[in-house]
């Protein structure tokens, strides 16, 4: 207990002493949230939006003006034939055009359910869908039902509705991904690195002469980092709330939890590494490897996992981050309980004790 | 201190990294309070069998006790008896002489009291007085060297290992240095001390000359200068030192020369070799002869008798 303690304090008085290295674990986090945060962005806004208004009532000016102030459409034209909005749509001028009804105003006044169009440029899929998304939320917001373009087809009318994240607002979803991302950068990166710069300078010959087991120095070397991981998530955490509206519906502690589990088992990969890596450059290179190519690609940060080939499904069990984000989402956006989320805390449990052991292991032949 | 029993006792002890035999059937003891100097060319296997001794790696065979515990059965029980230091004075860059020395009595399982009283010893006896709080990094060479030991001392080993502790250190440091070990060695503490610095091997007790993995000789520094008993060793200074050699090699009587400096190492067969019939050839080729005489074998001498026997090279 003496002996971690003292590697304890010697950690922190090493840390501390090398004021840049401190900088780059607490606020480089920080800064690739705001780098990311605002570079992945797949939310479209200010979309060109042609309006034919065939009913000009107050209502259907109502109308308009919802899709105007929602931010996400800009009216570029008022237009008066189903050939204008073509020709706008072929020029590109305009990416989405309004269609209202004459009897738009009166429908509603009668309690009748009217119906307006939305024609959509589908060139691009992606920004397609999210535009129907969009119009879909203000039209229903406005009290009305939608009938897509093309009208072709039985007339059902599905009304999709989007949950805790009702404008499906992509930072929302991409910011726990970022936490688990950054994460397993400063934990990994700093844990390995402090015990092969030790390699390096020859110190940890020098600590093995001593008679401290492995456990201590292991426990006495990672708290540290530990708690740097942890202040630089409650940092990320905080600046995604402040800069990204970032909600927080679940329990704090369970949130703790959560954090407290994947850091452990990004401390222990670090450690891991540290064992079979006998400079900074090459714990470095298999960080990346084992670490954070698998978070950024395989953890369904990014790509869903449901859509992966089968092989690189199997490869995804594997990975922390992909029971930490499911964890991470369920408690920050959904508010889910605990119990719930049972299964992703006890993988990422049996993750962190496999990884510590395997270190620890390790590490101890390594003495010999 | 019992100047009869052995604090390091060495059988047979072997080490092999796969095919290549890094250690090979060494044998021999320290005695308590000895400074026991661990003499070879880098690679000879020095570092090996300190890292055994000091339980940091199994050997393949053989067995050592270090403080009678066995370093195979109980590598922490030997880890707790000795005191360790490397030539890369192992400190911490980035703590000051304060911290590095609260933190190696931490790994050293000391209390609070007995790391005041240390402390203080090992700030008086490194002389670091008034730079307690001097970040490690910024300290010269033998104030580090110091510093290293006295962390290395800490808890009272009654056994320190030294592994090349002078390397890169002014020769008025090293002396410092050199009058620390002998009085840790005058109040009981057996020091194991590899060098490759022959006249700091002249301080030590006794010698073993390793090479090749192989324990080559042992003893006091007279005993191991006997291996040139019968066969004299004259010095010979010349304005073509060179030249000279090739000649005398040549020359009958003469077993092998070596050049030491500016000057010639001629080992004679035997003592029936006269000066003179060495130095006439010389003249002959017109190499004018300042100076012959007979010469105590060094350690130096002794080491590359030790290499050529062996039928090696030095590293």
């Amino acid at each position: 207990m003496r002996k971690a303690l003292a590697v304890y304090r010697k950690e922190w008085r090493q840390i501390l002493r090398d004021r840049r290295t401190l900088l780059i674990l607490v606020f480089v986090p920080a800064f690739f949230l705001l780098l990311y945060g605002y570079a992945l962005n797949w939310d479209i806004r200010h979309i060109a939006l042609a309006v034919e208004d065939r009913d000009n009532s107050p209502e259907s000016r109502a109308l308009v003006s919802a899709f105007v102030n929602s931010s996400y459409f800009d009216q570029v034209a008022l237009i008066h034939s189903p050939a204008e909005a073509e020709r706008l749509l072929d020029a590109n001028e305009a990416r989405a055009v309004l269609v209202i009804p004459e009897r738009f105003g009166r429908d509603v006044t009668n309690g009748v359910s009217p119906q307006v169009q939305v024609l959509i440029n589908g060139d691009n899929a992606n920004t397609a869908t999210t535009v129907i998304g969009y119009a879909t939320s203000i039209v229903r917001g406005a009290g009305v039902s939608l009938r897509g373009a093309p009208p072709a087809g039985p007339r059902l009318s599905a009304e999709p509705r989007i949950w805790y994240n009702p404008e499906l607002r992509s930072t929302l979803f991409l910011v726990p991904g970022l936490i688990a991302y950054i994460l397993m950068i400063t934990a990994v990166i700093s844990t390995a690195l402090s015990i092969v710069k030790e390699k390096e300078v020859g110190t940890i010959e020098q600590v093995r002469m001593a008679p401290i087991g492995t456990f201590p120095f292991v426990v006495g070397k990672s708290i540290p980092y530990f708690l740097i991981s942890l202040t630089s998530a409650a940092l990320i955490i905080l600046a995604a709330m402040a800069l990204f509206g970032l909600p927080m519906r679940g329990n704090w502690l369970s949130l703790l939890l959560a954090l407290s589990l994947f850091i452990a088992g990004a401390l222990g990969t670090g450690l891991l590494i540290s064992t079979a890596a006998d400079t900074q450059q090459v714990a470095f290179q298999a960080a990346m490897l084992t670490s954070f190519l698998p978070t950024l690609m395989l953890s369904g940060f990014i790509f869903p996992i449901s859509s992966m080939p089968r092989a690189l499904q199997l490869i995804t069990y594997v990975v922390p981050a992909r029971y930490f984000l499911v964890a991470l989402r369920g408690i920050v956006l959904k508010g889910t309980p605990l119990w719930l989320l049972a299964p992703q805390m006890m993988a990422l449990t049996i993750y962190a004790l496999a990884m510590l052991a395997l270190a620890s292991v390790r590490l101890a032949r390594e003495a010999r | 201190m019992d100047k009869n029993r052995n604090a390091i006792e060495v059988r047979r002890l072997t080490r092999r990294f796969g095919g290549f035999v890094a250690v090979s059937d060494v044998s021999f003891d320290v005695r308590e309070g000895e400074i026991f100097g661990f003499l070879g060319s880098n690679g000879a296997g020095k570092s090996t069998t300190i890292r055994m001794l000091c339980g940091l790696l199994a050997p393949t065979s053989g067995h050592a006790t270090v403080g009678g515990v066995d370093v195979t059965r109980d590598p922490e029980g030997v880890k707790r008896r000795i005191g360790y230091m490397s030539q890369r004075f192992s400190l911490y860059e980035l703590l000051t002489v304060d911290q590095n020395i609260r933190f190696f009595g931490g790994i050293y399982g000391l209390d609070d009291a007995r790391l005041a009283e240390r402390r203080r010893f090992v700030i008086d006896m490194a002389g670091l007085a008034g730079r307690e709080q001097t970040l490690a990094r910024d300290l010269a060479g033998g104030w580090r060297q110091r510093l290293a030991l006295g962390c290395a001392i800490l808890h009272e080993p009654r056994i320190l290992f030294l592994d090349e502790p002078t390397g890169g250190v002014d020769p008025l440091s090293r002396r410092h240095f050199w009058r620390l070990i002998d009085t840790l060695s005058q109040s009981g503490v057996t020091v194991l001390v590899t060098t490759h610095y022959l006249d700091e091997a002249e301080r030590c007790h006794r010698v073993a000359l390793i090479h090749a993995g192989k324990l080559a000789a042992i003893g006091t520094t007279t005993e191991v200068k006997q291996i040139f008993s019968g066969r004299p060793i004259l010095e010979i200074r010349t304005d073509r030192p060179v030249d000279a050699m090739r000649i005398l090699d040549a020359t009958s009587g003469v077993e092998k020369t070596s050049l030491f400096g500016t000057a010639l190492h001629v080992v004679l067969r035997g003592r029936d070799v006269t000066p003179e019939r060495l130095v006439s050839p010389l003249r002959a080729q017109g190499i004018a002869v300042e100076s012959v005489a007979e010469v105590a074998p060094s350690l130096e001498d002794v080491f590359l008798e030790v290499i050529d026997r062996a039928g090696g090279t030095a590293a």
